[in-house]
């Protein structure tokens, strides 16, 4: 059986949440199956940034060039190792990155690959990864074959412990293919906000009683990362713009949290985000609507609520 | 455009004061000839609508046209923006009209919104230059056969909860009277499916030997039609007609007037002859078979909606109906019957809410419902089903919470003859 | 510039997913299926691209139960022609089937630039786009929200998480897999699909079924969920404590 093969991906300091869950989720599955781990990155600080990396052996692609993702450069790169390694299973995280070369590579090699995978499980001789499929409604549970296979991990899977080694350390450089050439990279502009774009949106109803509260809202999304939506009633009162209105004449919205605050759940506001992974709901009303559809709810004053959980998730 | 000529002279003597040179110039009259008129006569070229041209600017229509009492609007105004050059097909004009017929009946000229507006819209639509709410309604129910985009294979789900029977004709396998075609709302809106379920209640009641179509019903698509998607019309228009052929009735009875409008009107048009009649003429023939067991000790009013009374002239039967509920108070509000007022969602306004707020001060069922709490009723008593979701959510922002009640006409006929168990007075 | 533009269908959502509990499998049969959100605005991009510096475009799909529609509808749309790819198929295929399968037709093509969505729902064992590349052997990037053609190659615009974007400029011929397109998909009216239908003829190519890498699914399963909300009771500081709990739970909190 192969090595375990894991593609670290560049952030802006160091490498990324995701590649580092890799590393430790990677290192059980070696120890467990007894195969070595290799990490493969690149860029000018890439050895630098692999050589105390928790495995058996790293790969540092070391041209400067490539501390920028390239797709061809990245696929054409991991091809070659991948063909020359064989590993059993080469992990990469279901960034942007990853989804580029997770079905690139792997039928470019003719390995099979397996996609938004969020759980590895070792069963005896077999490995089971179990994929999240049509829009979280279905789980795939797959038996990795034993002539390997590719796997594009859910950010978020694992956690990343902070583990440190010495692995043997390969350094190479590598020709960079001219038909694609990275031009520059444009940040995020923060002023405007899409809430169907949001993985959280923290959204509030008539139960906000008046635009002084609204503060509340904004403090609490800035505290978990989120986004403020509301239903129609806010909008029309001219609390919050259009853009932020969810429901039938407003935005269709599937984040990943959706926590309804003062939502009665009236179907023109459930036709806009019954489809969320996770519905939260804040509703003094036990009977309201939305409470058919959340997963989670409570009836505490939302006006008490905001604030305390603010104050809750700043402190962790 | 032509520059109006000035004459201007050095020096001119009026009522015995002199004025020299500007301050005595004048500007030759000109024409009305010299607009450029190609942007009204791209309209009018349009068939169907072609009357939009005769307006003669007589002003009648802007006094009864609903939207104008909440913004600024009606065919006078749409024909002069026109004539002036702004093209109907861009203007957020196209959209506003709820096509509730009042300027109809007051025009001399007979201009014609109800043909003008389809047809200038399905222009628009084919160009893909429609809002987006309005496209997604269009899309969903291309899928999915009604416009909130519910599975078509569970549109008769409310028949497990009704607590009677209703048959669905596919299973039944044998002719009924009556046929009765439910619609979308009544079938997946909850309180629609109330309505719905009072209905079956009262049918199940007076006996009547009755099917419905079940997940081989679609959406009549009358108001698609109105709203420029005539397309769409025609394929809800052959497929239903279609399943109706394969079942044997003596007459269709209908729950949305929408529908009664597309049945009377259009259905015919593909070959769909049938007795239609909206539930309310049917029952209110049933009155004698009734027997009430409760009061509605209430004082009601009634909503008549655009497509069963201004477009096809019922306003008797919803009030027989009302009239004889043990212990109702009826009273008319200021526009009833043919001048009554228009909840906002024909001609695709159930599908344009958000866009129709930036055009209008306030939504026309937010009016509507205050006429309704000045009038000191304590029931607005509704029979189409765009109106239950409409009006009550316009009560609530209306600030009018626990003042008026919003019902369905079968929903009252329900509570008095004892087949519901509550009237549920304040939301 | 010649565009292809990859289409599928996939089991729509808004109805239950048909399972066989018993067996662990998808009953593919008894769906309905729509055409992949993603695939639109893939479409709606190329149709931009054409009308801002000319293209044609091509509109490709595997027959399975709602091809004709989606293709007509694509033509409805303003794509140049539609290509059906016939054979022994069914709603079964894998994605790494469909992408053999695209692959075999697009090697005899000449095309510029091939588009498609950046994911589907359904796609276990891969995207269609970084699969028919790899295959392929061209160059591919995905989660691209812009494409516009310069000389004779293209710039497109990837997006990483956080919403960073680069910009890559790239040759001919490439695979991009779409994330958005530049405007949102447009809507082609019931009466020019049917206008279309009656006019316009679905080229039929033919298209043999090889063998690929296989993924076996062991099992499908529906991930537990409850119908009702489950309360979380207590006072103020109880619930914030719990839901904060939840949300750790379900790695909400890492940043
Ligand atoms: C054609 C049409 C289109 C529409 N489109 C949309 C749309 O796109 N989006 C939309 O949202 N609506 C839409 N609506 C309106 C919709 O019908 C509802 O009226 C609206 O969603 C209600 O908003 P709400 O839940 O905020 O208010 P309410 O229904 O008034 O609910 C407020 C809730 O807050 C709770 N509450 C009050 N105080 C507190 C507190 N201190 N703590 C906790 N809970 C509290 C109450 O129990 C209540 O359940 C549309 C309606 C129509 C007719
Ligand atoms: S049909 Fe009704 S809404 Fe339309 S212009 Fe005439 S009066 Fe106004
Ligand atoms: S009533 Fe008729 S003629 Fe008079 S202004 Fe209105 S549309 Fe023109």
């Amino acid at each position: 059986m192969g090595p375990i093969l894991i593609v670290m991906e560049n952030g802006a300091s160091g490498f990324v949440d995701s590649s580092k869950e890799l590393i430790t989720k990677g290192r059980e599955i070696a120890k467990n199956l007894e195969i070595s781990s290799i990490a493969v990155g690149f860029g000018q600080d890439a050895e630098s940034q692999l050589k105390n990396l928790p495995v058996d052996r790293v790969i540092a692609i070391t041209n400067p060039e490539l501390s920028q993702y390239h797709p061809l450069a990245y696929e054409k790169t991991l091809s070659e190792i991948v063909k020359k390694e064989e590993p059993y299973l080469t992990l990469v995280a279901n960034t942007t990155m990853g989804m580029d070369l997770g079905a690139g590579v792997a039928s470019s090699v003719s390995l099979p690959l397996i996609a938004y995978c969020n759980q590895v499980a070792i069963a005896g001789q077999e490995v089971v990864a179990t994929s999240s499929v049509f829009a979280g409604k279905l789980m795939a549970e797959i038996v990795v074959p034993k002539s390997g296979a590719v796997l594009t991990v859910m950010p978020g899977a694992w956690s990343a412990t902070e583990d440190s080694g010495s692995p043997q350390v390969d350094v190479l450089s590598v020709d960079i293919p001219p038909s694609m050439r990275i031009l520059r990279t444009i940040e995020p502009e923060k002023s405007d906000v899409d809430i169907t774009k949001a993985d959280i949106l923290i959204s509030v109803g008539r139960g906000i009683e008046g635009p002084e509260n609204l503060t509340l809202a904004e403090e609490l999304a800035e505290a978990i990362g989120g986004v403020v939506s509301c239903s129609r009633p806010v909008v029309d009162a001219g609390w919050l713009p259009k853009s932020r209105q969810v429901g039938k004449s407003g935005q269709t919205v599937k984040p990943k949290l959706y926590m309804a605050f003062g939502i009665s759940g009236a179907p023109e506001h459930q036709q806009g985000m019954k489809d969320a992974d996770l519905i939260i709901a804040v509703n003094t009303d036990e009977n309201a609507s939305i409470m058919d559809i959340a997963h989670f709810g409570t009836t505490v004053d939302m006006l008490e609520l905001m604030p305390a959980l603010t104050e809750r998730l700043r402190g962790e | 455009m032509q520059k109006a000529k000035p004459i201007e002279l050095d020096v001119a003597v009026v009522d015995g004061v002199e004025l020299k040179g500007s301050w005595n110039r004048m500007f030759e009259p000109r024409a009305i000839s010299e607009y450029d008129l190609s942007i009204l006569d791209e309209i009018t070229a349009i068939p169907g609508a072609e009357s939009l041209g005769y307006c003669y600017q007589c002003g009648k229509c802007t006094g009864v046209c609903p939207v104008d009492t909440v913004g600024d609007y009606s065919p006078r105004k749409i024909f002069r923006r026109t004539q002036l050059g702004i093209s109907l097909m861009d203007s957020p004009d196209l959209w506003l009209c709820t096509t509730c017929r009042n300027c109809l009946r007051v025009c001399p000229k007979e201009v014609n919104m109800i043909d003008i507006m389809p047809a200038v819209r399905e222009r628009a639509v084919l160009e893909g230059n429609a809002p987006e709410e309005l496209l997604q309604a269009f899309e969903n129910t291309a899928r999915y056969g009604n416009p909130i985009g519910e599975p078509g294979r569970k549109r008769a789900e409310w028949t497990k909860s009704a607590g009677v029977s209703v048959p669905i004709m596919s299973q039944k396998k044998s002719p009924v009277d009556v046929l009765w075609f439910v619609e979308c709302y009544p079938s997946y809106h909850p309180r629609g499916k109330q309505a719905s379920t009072a209905l079956a209640r009262v049918f199940d009641s007076l006996h009547v030997d009755f099917g419905i179509l079940g997940n081989e019903e679609k959406c009549s698509g009358d108001s698609q039609r109105m709203a420029g998607e005539h397309g769409l019309f025609e394929m809800l228009a052959e497929h239903n007609i279609k399943m109706l052929s394969k079942y044997s009735f003596n007459q269709i009875v209908v729950t949305d007037p929408h529908a009664y409008n597309a049945f009377l009107h259009e259905y015919p048009k593909y070959g769909g002859e049938y007795v239609v009649q909206h539930y309310t003429q049917y029952l209110s023939q049933r009155l004698p078979d009734m027997s009430f067991t409760h009061d509605i000790p209430y004082r009601v009013t009634f909503h008549d909606p655009c497509y069963l009374g201004r477009h096809n002239g019922e306003y008797d039967a919803p009030r027989q109906l009302l009239k004889a509920l043990p212990g109702v108070d009826l009273v008319e509000m200021g526009h009833c019957r043919e001048t009554s007022y228009c909840c906002g969602g024909g001609g695709g306004g159930m599908w344009l809410d958000s866009f129709t707020r930036d055009y209008a001060s306030e939504r026309l069922s937010e009016r509507r419902v205050k006429e309704a709490v000045e009038y000191g009723a304590d029931i607005l008593a509704v029979s189409c089903p765009y109106e239950v979701p409409r009006f009550e959510d316009a009560v609530k922002s209306t600030g009018n919470a626990g003042k008026l009640a919003v019902m369905d006409i079968t929903e009252l006929l329900a509570y008095a003859m004892g087949l519901v168990d509550s009237l549920v007075m304040a939301n | 510039m010649h565009i292809a533009v990859l289409m599928k269908s996939v089991p729509d959502l808004v109805e239950d997913i048909a399972l066989d509990e018993h067996e662990g499998q998808i009953l593919f049969d008894e769906m309905s299926y729509v055409p992949s959100e993603w695939d639109d605005q893939a479409l709606e991009e190329a149709l931009v691209i054409k009308e801002e510096s000319g293209a044609e475009v091509t509109a490709v799909s595997i027959e399975t139960q709602d091809s004709d529609n989606l293709l007509f509808t694509a033509l409805a749309k303003g794509s140049d022609n539609a290509v059906k790819l016939v054979g022994d198929f069914d709603l079964s295929l894998t994605n790494r089937q469909r992408a053999q399968i695209f692959a075999d037709y697009l090697h005899k093509q000449p095309f510029d630039l091939i588009l498609s969505g950046v994911q589907a729902i359904d796609d276990v064992d891969g995207q269609i786009p970084g699969l028919v590349a790899g295959i392929m052997g061209w160059p591919h990037a995905s989660v691209v929200t812009e494409v516009r053609v310069k000389d004779q190659g293209i710039i497109l615009r990837q997006e990483y998480a956080g919403g960073l974007v680069a910009e890559i400029e790239s040759s001919t011929p490439v695979v991009v897999g779409i994330q958005a397109a530049r405007k949102p998909p447009r809507y082609a009216s019931i009466a020019k699909v049917r206008q279309v239908a009656k006019s316009r003829q679905i080229e039929e190519v033919e298209v043999p079924l090889s063998n690929v890498p296989a993924l076996t699914v062991r099992r499908f399963y529906k991930p537990v969920a409850s119908a009702h909300a489950e309360m979380v009771d207590g006072d103020v500081e109880d619930v914030a404590a719990r839901i904060a709990e939840i949300l750790q739970e379900r790695n909400l909190l890492r940043r």
